[in-house]
């Protein structure tokens, strides 16, 4: 089953998520994603979240996490596709505001 | 005071990470039955997966036990889920569920599990021993839909 997907454009890494993002898939993703921002060096990591179908805060983990990581790294981070409920999540966890989101998203993790 | 339950369903899982997607599945099909709103069956999907992958995670450390899910839906659409471990407990309730505390740096845990649960329910209780287990006990009012 797909689960991750990267695409790469000028400089810029998308890892676009598929499905159910808990703590099942988190811990799996995150390692390749991880692999991959340390093979390509991007100036810039999006996480797609368009089509994750649930998320918990687990996934919350994996966003921190790569925000993190990428701000030491300096290199740029953003989000996509995240809907009401990932930006109500974000908010709960303060980074509301913190984190970039671009707004183009269809998203639903859950709805 | 509390009527007795129209429906119930009780489930016991071993803890293991699939069984985070089974357990909220079992849970949010089983409410699914009182005619929820798509927006309070998602927040008692989350809440409940955040309860399971607590036990996965914490209380379950070395080897995988038992999860035991009561879920109770009452007539006038009230939803109550308990999720029980005999896992290995919670020394200090509050400090864990202080938002962004987090035992589990490494492991990438956001801290947030039971700020989610609290933010997607109506109330929570949790109560736990050291060596005994933890027991999460969730409910919600479900909008009667006109």
């Amino acid at each position: 089953m797909k689960d991750l997907q990267f695409y790469e454009k000028d400089g810029e890494l998308t890892a676009a998520l598929y499905g159910e993002l808990d703590h099942c898939l988190s811990a799996d993703v995150r390692v390749r994603i991880d692999e991959k921002v340390r093979q390509l060096c991007p100036r810039c990591l999006v996480l797609d979240l368009s089509d994750i179908t649930f998320m918990d805060s687990s996934g919350l983990g994996l966003i921190m996490g790569r925000y993190t990581l990428c701000g030491r790294a300096g290199i740029a981070f953003r989000l996509r596709g995240a809907d009401e409920r990932i930006n109500r999540m974000l908010g709960l966890a303060g980074l509301g505001g913190v984190i970039k989101i671009e707004e183009n998203g269809k998203g639903g993790s859950g709805r | 005071m509390k009527n007795r339950p129209v429906n119930e369903m009780k489930i016991t899982l071993p803890s293991l990470p699939e069984n985070e997607a089974v357990a909220r599945g079992c849970v949010s099909r089983f409410v699914s039955c009182a005619d929820p709103t798509v927006t309070e069956l998602a927040d008692i999907r989350c809440a409940v997966s955040e309860a399971v992958t607590n036990c996965v995670v914490h209380a379950y450390k070395n080897a995988p036990g038992p999860v035991y899910i009561n879920a109770r839906l009452y007539e006038n659409g009230r939803f109550t889920v308990q999720i029980c471990d005999r896992g290995c407990g919670i020394p200090d309730v509050a400090l864990a569920m202080t938002p962004l505390y987090t035992t589990d740096r490494e492991g990438e845990r956001s801290g947030m599990g039971f700020a989610i649960m609290q933010t997607f329910s109506d109330g929570l209780k949790v109560s736990s021993r050291v060596g005994g287990g933890t027991r999460v006990f969730m409910e919600k009012y479900l909008k009667r839909q006109p």
